[in-house]
């Protein structure tokens, strides 16, 4: 079929006729709060002073982050608690860089932000000036789109273009560079009609293919529902709890997708793929329908693509058609958002019990159990983080760094609401936790929020402790310290003789009395019997609180699939290496 | 396998870089990539080629189609679009064999478009084939310099043969 040129134009809300001249910063400012913006996090400079001087009497908040890497997170970690826009701003050049591995954190992600930078005057562009770097240039593959703004007439349309770009469709950071020039300009054009091709609430499917999923459905014995990040940003929830009640359908949630499906469902397998438990991926490979919501067939969940899911068909239902059998051939493919899909699935699906997958998955569960490992001396980290899980009882949003203690929060912390468990997943970005942190708890100060960050992660974002104390944030951190990058190390463990090339730290600061000096009540432990009482101090204790929590070097996060194997086969760790 | 991309592109700045910049992030094989104005001054063509795989094609097709600036995009068959292409070539001639040169030129019907003591330049245009014979037909000479713009194409009027690729049934 040939497709017709789409032309309509953008349903975003018009920008109302300027009456006085303004601006261009003031322009941004005004756009802002038209869209509904409640926090800005920022970081100024020279090329953004003009914004910042429209900002000052503006009522916008604004957080003042100590590195333009934390203001991006910590929009990014909004973004992903309360499901909007979330706003960054940084001056040009070092500025503009310094966004670079948020953007990309986003992008990887699908979270929606706005990042306004700063660029030289439109005089100077191009002439290696003070502090200029080609921000459009670079952000061009980490970014869902960009613009550098040459035309002041253009600003506000572009405005409202890109705000509508992040927050729509497959979401994802859109980038504004802003040359000094056009923040100081007078602007009297408001937004015009949009040229934009809109292709981003674009349901494609037909009745046929939604007819192939439902039979499908209908026919499988063993299926298993695999659940993405997709289904986070659409809130599907719901919908899905009664598809996989309605058929008995399994299901597994990655990282992006964890609490959209309550992890105490009797339904659910938790995480698939490299640190999924056994009876989740023994479930995928004994399936014999798989049915992807809004994912990637990520490598990290699928492993060898060959061998992932042998006896089944595979239904995927994506908004982004170039998901579309890029790593995986399919048998059925929706392209559609799931907010239309599954109501159409339902209203034409029966209920149909299936008590022999039911009692299958649940052999599987006693066979392979997720056990904490028994404490010899020591804390174990899996035991703590259960620990923490209990007494959250599902009403706090965790926050996690990267690396083992990632893994643990995704194995061991029962998540049963969307938007509660955030980390990095596709980037896999250290230092990630701690301005992310600071973004949910400023979307949601009525819950608890709770950071679990490793000895490496948080020394990559640690001047951000200021933030959360200069803005009150009652965030709490539980930092598991293994001296060492752990996950690097457990890689080097098992696959390179244990050749521990620079991952174990001969030095670490006391990062409780680090803490203490940046103003957050802290306290460290190191034996098993303290962890109950020291983490009901740390979720109960009012205010910013540490806690620094002592754990074996030589931990590993079981079960592993070594990367680009098959999804049975787990590595076996030598008796003598536990 | 080789795929020609016919797409039309909002006339934004940048809007070349960023289909660019994604054919060759992503590893793909770009034959060529040529731009221009159509009958719409708001709107850019671009026809991109591209070989590899049927697997790589279609992710090349995909992934072009999501980017924001693209309007429409067709997988044109190669061997019933309309294409073609334009080549100027500078060939080193000495007088002795200016002659033989004209004749040639004129067989192969190029357009002569500079002559000098050494060398004379011609403008070959017509399907990718026929520029390929000018260039084969001069090589003997000496090509001293050698531009081609990459391929143009566009679908048959009224002609169903295009497919639109976003479609996965
Ligand atoms: C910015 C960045 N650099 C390097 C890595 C590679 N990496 C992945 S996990 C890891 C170790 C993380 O150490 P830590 O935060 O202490 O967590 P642990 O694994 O010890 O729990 C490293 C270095 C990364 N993911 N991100
Ligand atoms: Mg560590």
């Amino acid at each position: 079929m040939k497709e017709k040129p789409k032309r309509k134009a953008v349903k975003a809300k018009k920008v109302e006729l300027v009456t006085a001249p303004r601006n261009g910063a003031q322009v941004i400012i005004d756009f802002l709060k038209s869209a509904g913006t409640e926090v800005i996090f920022g970081y100024p400079g020279g090329q953004v002073i003009p914004l910042y001087d429209a900002l000052y009497d503006s009522g916008l908040r604004h957080v003042l982050a100590r590195h333009e890497q934390g203001a991006i997170h910590a929009a990014d970690g909004y973004a992903r608690a309360s499901g909007k826009v979330g706003v960054v701003i940084a001056t040009s050049g070092p500025g503009a860089t310094n966004l670079v591995t948020g953007l990309a954190t986003a992008h990887m992600d699908s979270v929606p932000l706005l990042a306004i930078t700063g660029q030289v005057p439109t005089t100077s562009l191009g002439n290696d000036s003070f502090q200029e770097a080609d921000i459009y240039g670079i952000s061009i593959p980490i970014t869902k789109y960009n613009y550098l703004v040459k035309d002041p007439a253009l600003l506000p349309s572009i405005l409202q273009e890109a705000h509508y770009l992040a927050g729509s469709g497959r979401c994802g950071p859109v980038l504004v560079d802003i040359p000094k020039d056009i923040q100081t300009t007078l602007i009297t054009a408001a937004s015009g009609p949009s040229d934009l091709p809109d292709k981003q609430n674009g349901s494609r499917f037909s009745e046929q293919q939604l007819e192939a999923m439902i039979e499908a459905l209908t026919l499988s014995q063993r299926p298993v529902i695999y659940l993405g990040g997709g289904a986070t940003l659409t809130g599907v929830g719901p919908d899905i709890l009664t598809l996989a009640e309605k058929l008995d359908i399994a299901v597994v949630t990655t990282l992006q997708a964890k609490g959209v499906f309550p992890d105490s469902h009797p339904l659910s397998l938790g995480l698939p793929g490299m640190h999924g438990s056994k009876y989740a991926n023994l479930a995928i490979n004994e399936s014999d329908l798989i049915v992807g919501l809004g994912v990637r067939f990520d490598d990290r969940v699928v492993g060898n693509v060959r061998r992932f899911a042998p006896l089944a068909r595979i239904v995927h239902v994506d908004i982004d058609p170039a998901e579309i059998g890029k790593r995986l051939a399919v048998d059925v493919a929706v392209v559609g958002d799931l907010r239309e899909v599954l109501p159409k699935v339902l209203a034409k699906i029966k209920k149909s019990s299936r008590p022999e997958w039911r009692q299958r998955l649940t052999e599987l569960r006693t066979l392979y159990p997720m056990e904490v490992p028994a404490s010899s001396g020591t804390i174990k980290p899996q035991a703590a983080i259960k620990t923490l899980s209990d007494l959250c009882n599902g009403g706090a949003i965790v926050v996690t760094d990267v690396g083992q203690h990632q893994m643990w929060a995704a194995q061991y912390f029962q998540c049963e609401q969307p938007r509660h468990f955030l980390s990095s997943g596709g980037l896999g970005t250290m230092g990630y936790g701690l301005p992310a942190a600071i973004g949910a708890q400023l979307a949601r100060p009525d819950r608890p929020v709770v950071l679990v960050t490793g000895d490496g992660s948080f020394q990559m974002n640690i001047q951000e402790l200021a933030t959360v104390v200069e803005n009150e944030l009652p965030v709490k951190i539980m930092l598991i310290n293994n001296g060492c990058l752990g996950m690097v190390r457990q890689w080097q463990q098992f696959f390179f003789n244990r050749r521990y090339s620079q991952t174990v730290f001969r030095y670490n600061p006391d990062f409780a009395g680090l803490a203490k000096a940046y103003g957050l009540d802290s306290k460290k432990i190191s034996k098993p019997k303290e962890v109950d009482r020291a983490l009901d101090w740390l979720i109960n204790n009012p205010g910013p609180t540490f806690l620094e929590v002592e754990v074996d070097t030589e931990e590993n996060v079981l079960p592993m699939i070594p990367a680009g194997q098959g999804q049975t086969d787990f590595f076996e760790v030598a008796e003598d290496e536990q | 396998m080789k795929k020609i991309l016919s797409i039309l592109v909002r006339n934004r700045p940048g809007v070349l870089s960023h289909v660019a910049g994604l054919v060759t992030r992503r590893g793909y094989n770009v034959e060529s990539i040529a731009a221009g104005p159509t009958e719409n001054q708001a709107v850019t063509r671009i026809t991109l080629v591209v070989s590899g795989d049927g697997a790589m094609l279609d992710q090349v097709a995909k992934q072009v189609g999501k980017l924001v600036d693209v309007i429409s995009l067709e997988d044109l068959p190669l061997e019933e679009a309309m294409t073609g292409e334009l080549a100027i070539i500078t060939v080193n001639v000495d007088r002795g064999r200016r002659a033989e040169m004209l004749n040639l030129i004129n067989l192969l019907g190029l357009t002569l478009t500079d002559i000098r003591d050494d060398s004379l330049s011609v403008m070959a245009a017509g399907t990718a084939k026929s520029v390929h014979m000018a260039i084969t037909g001069l090589q003997p000479f000496g090509i001293r310099a050698l531009a081609r713009t990459g391929l143009v194409a566009l679908s048959r009027p009224g002609d169903p043969m295009a497919t639109g690729q976003e479609d996965e049934q």
